[in-house]
């Protein structure tokens, strides 16, 4: 396909983005697909907005779902209703219908604390709770789980070393949370989110605060993660969107433009609104 | 840029910034007058004596023991009783109920029990606790403290709590924590150096109060450890001697006001060295 070229509005943004080798071992061609979580005709309100205009897609199991558009199309908001937090405010709510694994969680009936020990989820800033690093991650393993204290230090240890902190944390698990730099601290919230061993894994901009080095190695975690969970990731930044996902949705004004494998949102977008998007042209 | 605008502006700047200068050395004088006077007067009244010999007769020797083993004990109790009771209710207001009509209502109230004259709370015991019990008592004493105590930990663990970031709650609840767990093992140690603040300010409001103390422990020339019983205290023994005609007991009124104001001073010391450290907000 051609796509005409012009020149760049911003230097800072990527014109066209340059499509990384697609994952051939684990790409969407490959393997078997699993569908983890079934969005139907998700709509959302804040108060009386309606953020969220009837949105349908499905994440599939050990696949990276990457939900990219500008700020306010909702695709937060969407992560949000994925683990219902969104219920913590009186204001909020949602209809239509999640099924994970067939149960739909939006069932007022659902027990959220189970519901959010099942679906994980890391944040945009790093939030260490106030406590030791090794209390961080054994803080969400207790609330399910009586091991003993040498399971518990294994249990520890495993999420550490999956987050890739393990080998700068070990002689200091004692010491505060806060007392890590900014990208430490991510990599001890998504070893928190890992340890109590959730299905899904939810990421609002994991990388967006944090310096290029980390960002790197928070992808690199999401690409090893990947093989164990159903990941939906947000992100502002399309390379990353586009270097660590299986799949992209397009979201605008709340809704859900386009949906498909990162390869084609990235090389054949069907959508007139993505392609914009992605080539820097709004947004 | 207008060159006779610009000139006006500096001046309206000079003017300003030289009134608050102004008011700001008039307030730092009055507290540096007391401070100078009170340790003119005090420190020669302190001696071994003060804190080893009880309230004397006028004209024998004597000290503040007594006096100051009452201050510690009723504003220990008093703090012991209000500060759960204040907690709870700041705990209430910051999570579990932060803009329901209860809690406006009980914020609104609390507000004006913050406001409330220390000698109303103290009539107030007098008639709850005093008039039906038929004497003054340690125990009414610390009530009546404690009720000061309430409103102002209400309010500074109910702010200090506000102050957690709703990410942090978020991301406990996320890991599908519940609630109450959220608030003592997240949020309290987050607030918590704040609200050990609110405390001790708390403390330092009630170590020198003496209307409360008037209508409910009143005072007790003798040593006395009987919760039952009248208590002496600083405040109402500074308030007696320093109005008697006695040199010496007037003496000992100065030193009693010193050691108060040193104790009130370091503990508004002590809780500003903890909010500073206080380990969020960055």
């Amino acid at each position: 396909m051609t796509i005409d070229v012009t020149p760049m509005e911003t230097p800072t943004r990527p014109h066209l983005i340059s499509m990384p080798e697609p994952s051939r071992e684990n790409g969407p061609q490959l393997g078997q697909l699993v569908p983890k979580a079934e969005i139907k005709d998700l709509r959302f309100y804040y108060g009386g907005y309606e953020a969220l205009k009837g949105i349908n897609l499905t994440l599939h199991d050990k696949r990276v779902t990457a939900f990219i558009g500008p700020s306010g199309c909702g695709k937060s908001t969407l992560l949000r209703i994925l683990n219902r937090i969104y219920q913590l405010y009186p204001d909020q709510r949602a209809t239509g219908q999640v099924l994970v694994d067939g149960q739909d969680i939006l069932d007022p009936k659902q027990d959220l604390n189970l519901l959010r020990a099942r679906i994980g989820m890391v944040f945009q800033k790093p939030t260490p709770f106030p406590m030791s690093i090794y209390d961080n991650i054994a803080f969400g393993i207790r609330l399910y789980e009586r091991l003993g204290p040498r399971q518990l230090d294994e249990r520890v240890e495993e999420a550490l070393r999956r987050a890739a902190l393990w080998d700068e944390v070990k002689d200091k698990l004692r010491e505060s949370g806060l007392s890590l730099s900014g990208g430490q601290q991510q990599r001890l919230c998504i070893a928190r989110a890992v340890a109590v061993k959730p299905e899904i894994l939810l990421l609002d901009e994991p990388a967006s605060a944090l310096d290029p080095i980390s960002t790197q190695r928070i992808e690199e975690l999401i690409s090893e993660l990947k093989s164990d969970y159903c990941i939906a990731i947000v992100t502002h930044n399309m390379q990353q969107a586009a270097r660590s996902s299986d799949y992209t949705a397009f979201m605008y004004l709340g809704q859900l433009i386009e949906f498909d494998s990162t390869e084609n949102i990235f090389t054949h977008p069907k959508e007139r609104q993505t392609e914009d998007y992605i080539t820097g042209r709004f947004g | 840029m207008d060159s006779l605008l610009y000139g006006r502006r500096r001046a309206t700047n000079f003017i300003v910034l030289s009134l608050s200068f102004a008011a700001t050395a008039a307030g730092l004088l009055v507290l540096f007058l007391i401070l100078w006077s009170l340790l003119r007067n005090g420190v020669p009244a302190l001696g071994a004596d003060i804190f080893t010999q009880n309230t004397p007769p006028p004209g024998s020797r004597g000290g503040l023991l007594n006096a100051i083993y009452g201050s510690l004990v009723m504003t220990t109790v008093a703090t012991l009783i209000g500060t759960p009771v204040g907690i709870l209710c700041g705990t209430f207001l910051a999570e579990f109920s932060r803009s329901s009509r209860l809690a406006m209502a009980v914020r609104f109230i609390n507000d004006i029990l913050l406001s409330a004259p220390s000698i109303v709370i103290g009539l107030f015991v007098y008639v709850v606790m005093v008039v039906p019990m038929g004497h003054f008592s340690a125990w009414a004493g610390s009530v009546a403290l404690a009720i000061i105590v309430i409103p102002v930990v209400v309010r500074t663990s109910e702010n200090m709590l506000s102050l957690v970031p709703a990410s942090l709650r978020e991301a406990a609840f996320a890991l599908g924590t519940p609630q109450w767990k959220v608030v003592i093992f997240v949020v309290y140690r987050a607030a918590l150096q704040g609200m050990l603040t609110g405390v001790l300010l708390a403390v330092a409001r009630i170590a020198g109060e003496t209307a409360p103390l008037l209508f409910t422990a009143l005072n007790n020339q003798f040593w006395s450890t009987d919760m039952n019983n009248s208590m002496a205290n600083l405040p109402v023994v500074i308030f007696q001697f320093a109005l008697s005609p006695y040199a010496d007991w007037q003496q000992l009124a100065w030193g009693g006001a010193l050691l108060i104001t040193l104790s009130i001073l370091s503990l508004n010391i002590i809780a500003r060295l903890l909010a500073s450290w206080s380990s969020f907000g960055k």
